[in-house]
């Protein structure tokens, strides 16, 4: 079988970028297996796992049966067996029905087996809204996960970092929750497949400023870069962290941001309460207090359910937003 | 026993597969004789042995009670009534087997090679786990699972892993909706109870086993109550009918029958090694015990019924047909005095065994380095050190 893998700086919409990620982790290790609903011959609902099935057969690219548990639950019998599995979750809101294998057994198995087992199994999730679309289809879960013990989670926002990091989780003897910013998949960026940038959990810098440091991840770090373009134009320097990774956090690139600005705004699409972002602004009151001017800021989506796609704008955080909260941190 | 109404469908349930009677006669059942080849080979060296492991199990069970009641172990599970069908799956699967149980399967355990002991750990509170499923000697058993029914598709993704291992070592690349089952020669063989079949992930299992052709054998011990609920709240169908919706081949058996277990399990297990697909067997059986040491069994149950199975007890049904067949005293009593040795031996070993550190709650976790986890232990650590530099100072923790 010859299969051609990503070999020169290409530039790629996120969603074919994860398409290369994919393929070249299953080019370099055939134990990977790519499971979910629609991802053959379709190639998924967003195209992501296109033409994989064609690639690498049938017995490496599962068309499974319609159901979430058994997806979750089978993948961890085949990382048992020493398969290194990669699911697709159609939609954030359908990972529910496969909550429990996620929580009470794929984050606990290696405890249970007191490291004598790894279950090396990723979990793909496109997540968050932008899209207009119908209920359990525009969500944000990723906090659920992030309070799970055993489990790593974590969100690209651009194309090269989703290509670098779809690899770096397959290649994690951990189980990851992988939240692919669905609205970001056609946003072109370029792909350097000669050696990563940083590792799967690295914070990095996106934007340097002095005034204020914005924290996001996913499809908010552009948000919080637009925010930075606008702010600049009057007078405002904001400095932009993509934390790329939720669980865990790395935070001393946060923390030496927040130092040099002493102010801090986490923006994400979740529901604020008992979201990442309290627990990011928790964390930095606690290392950070001395340097901050001023508390830190939540922008969030409302602690309502993801309204009816007509509405998601006023739901939905937007570079507006994270300004409204700059100006009444600036002049706290 | 099942006192389901008969419903207007089309379909006669045959007599639960049966060779030993309640008395331990070898009086075939007429649906038992189409298995009736699986136990050629087998005979009364291999039904002393699994009266033996039937035995240990008892006296074992027993002892972890009294454990429990003595405040040595948080909870126990007893087993005792259930032991017949299982000691005849257990050794019904070959050694490549792979094994998944719920919470109940002390016979099974044993037979596999697990140590009592292992078991104790978990319900004394100084392990989620108990034994090494990569070791052997542990027979392919894999952990007790508390979560009712997670562990049918762990089973069924497991022998669903044995499938792709088999296609490429015939560099078969494909694995098509419909196709013909792939000969394996090996399989996964997964219990639960009448309660968890109710349970979404048992469904969705045999929907993945039988799309897959994998070669699992689900095992339903049917031993009437889920804790306090009877069964006839979780169906009104014979369970073993719902596997044959699936496309799966199904029987029910007389669970207190070892040779029926033997002899089903032995005939679903081939086929599905060799690629015939999955299987499921219904075993009628009772708990004689509480649900758990928790349990108080006569705020539900009549003592009548609990009297009725126990005339059925699997270890009382295998002494008579052995005892029939010639067995003396002697190696009855032998049994007793070693299964004693064996409960004494555990007892002693569950009240040595050094309680786990608290560093070890930290240890595997992740199975790669994680800073919070990492941050957390030294924390602890130096706040339990902290206690003795207070103590040393003449404080009190």
């Amino acid at each position: 079988m010859t299969v051609t893998t990503l070999s020169e700086r290409t530039v790629l919409p996120m969603a074919t970028a994860i398409n290369e990620g994919l393929r070249a982790a299953m080019a370099a290790d055939d134990r990977v297996l790519l499971m979910g609903e629609d991802i053959g011959p379709l190639g998924g609902v967003f195209r992501v796992t296109d033409k994989l099935q064609a690639d690498f057969g049938s017995a490496r690219v599962l068309d499974t049966p319609l159901a979430e548990s058994g997806i979750i639950g089978s993948a961890i019998g085949l990382a048992l067996r020493g398969y290194r599995p990669v699911i697709e979750i159609q939609f954030d809101g359908f990972i529910f029905p496969g909550f429990n294998q996620i929580v009470a057994h794929l984050a606990k198995i290696t405890n249970r087996h007191e490291g004598a087992i790894s279950m090396p199994v990723v979990i793909r999730v496109p997540y968050g809204g932008h899209i207009g679309a119908v209920e359990h289809h525009q969500e944000s879960p990723e906090a659920y996960f992030a309070h799970t013990p055993g489990l790593r989670v974590v969100a690209p926002s651009t194309p090269n970092d989703a290509y670098w990091m779809i690899q770096q989780a397959i290649q994690s003897n951990d189980p990851v929750l992988f939240f692919e910013p669905k609205a970001k998949y056609w946003m072109k960026g370029e792909v350097d497949p000669t050696a990563p940038t940083a590792n799967l959990h690295e914070t990095r810098v996106a934007r340097e400023g002095t005034d204020c440091t914005i924290a996001a991840y996913g499809a908010m770090v552009t948000m919080a870069l637009q925010a930075a373009e606008v702010a600049e134009s009057e007078g405002t320097s904001l400095e932009v962290v993509d934390l790329r990774s939720i669980s865990p956090i790395h935070y001393d690139p946060l923390l030496e941001s927040v130092r040099k600005t002493g102010r801090l705004v986490v923006a994400q699409e979740a529901s604020g309460n008992a979201s990442v972002g309290g627990e990011i602004a928790a964390y930095i009151a606690e290392h950070a207090f001395y340097s901050l001017e001023a508390p830190v800021l939540r922008v969030s989506g409302f602690d309502v359910p993801f309204p009816p796609a007509r509405l998601e704008g006023y739901f939905l955080p937007d570079a507006d937003r994270i300004l409204e909260a700059v100006d009444r941190t600036m002049h706290y | 026993m099942s006192q389901t109404q008969q419903l207007d469908v089309d379909m006669v349930d045959p007599e639960p597969i049966r060779f030993l009677d309640v008395d331990g006669r070898y009086a075939p059942t007429s649906s038992a004789s189409a298995f009736a080849d699986e136990l050629e080979g087998v005979g009364l060296d291999e039904f002393k042995e699994w009266y033996r492991a039937m035995a240990f199990t008892r006296a074992f069970d027993t002892e972890a009670t009294h454990l429990q009641r003595q405040g040595q172990l948080a909870l126990w599970a007893p087993s005792v009534g259930q032991e017949g069908c299982q000691v005849g799956l257990a050794h019904a699967a070959e050694p490549q087997d792979h094994l998944f149980p719920a919470y109940r399967e002390h016979t099974i355990a044993h037979v596999r090679g697990v140590d009592f002991l292992s078991v104790a750990m978990l319900f004394r509170g100084f392990t989620h786990g108990g034994w090494d499923v990569t070791d052997p000697t542990n027979g392919n058993f894999h952990l007790y699972t508390l979560v009712l029914g997670s562990q049918s598709h762990h089973a069924s993704g497991y022998a669903l892993g044995q499938v792709l291992d088999a296609k490429r070592r015939e560099g078969n690349t494909k694995l098509d909706p419909g196709e013909a089952g792939t000969e394996t020669g090996e399989a996964s063989m997964v219990f639960y109870g009448d309660g968890t079949s109710s349970q979404g992930d048992t469904s969705e299992a045999m929907v993945f086993a039988a799309s897959y052709q994998t070669p699992t054998v689900f095992v339903v011990q049917n031993n009437q109550w889920a804790i306090s609920v009877p069964v006839e709240r979780q169906s009104r169908t014979p369970l073993y009918r719902r596997a044959l919706g699936f496309g799966i081949r199904s029987v029910q058996i007389d669970g207190n029958d070892p040779l029926a277990a033997y002899a089903v399990g032995r005939r679903f297990l081939r086929l599905a090694r060799e690629g015939k697909g999955p299987g499921y067997i219904e075993a009628l059986t009772y708990r004689i015990g509480a649900h758990t040491t928790s349990d108080d069994p006569t705020r539900y149950r009549q003592q009548a019924e609990l009297e009725a199975w126990q005339q059925r007890d699997p270890i009382k049904r295998m002494e008579a047909y052995l005892r029939a067949q010639g067995v003396e005293d002697a190696f009855f009593d032998e049994v007793a005095v070693a299964a004693d040795h064996e409960a004494k031996r555990v007892r002693d070993a569950v009240l040595a065994e050094p309680a786990p550190d608290a560093d070890s709650m930290f240890a595997h976790v992740y199975s790669e380095e994680h800073p919070r986890i990492e941050e957390q232990r030294a924390w602890l650590d130096h706040y339990e050190a902290s206690f003795e530099t207070a103590e040393a100072d003449g404080g009190a923790k």
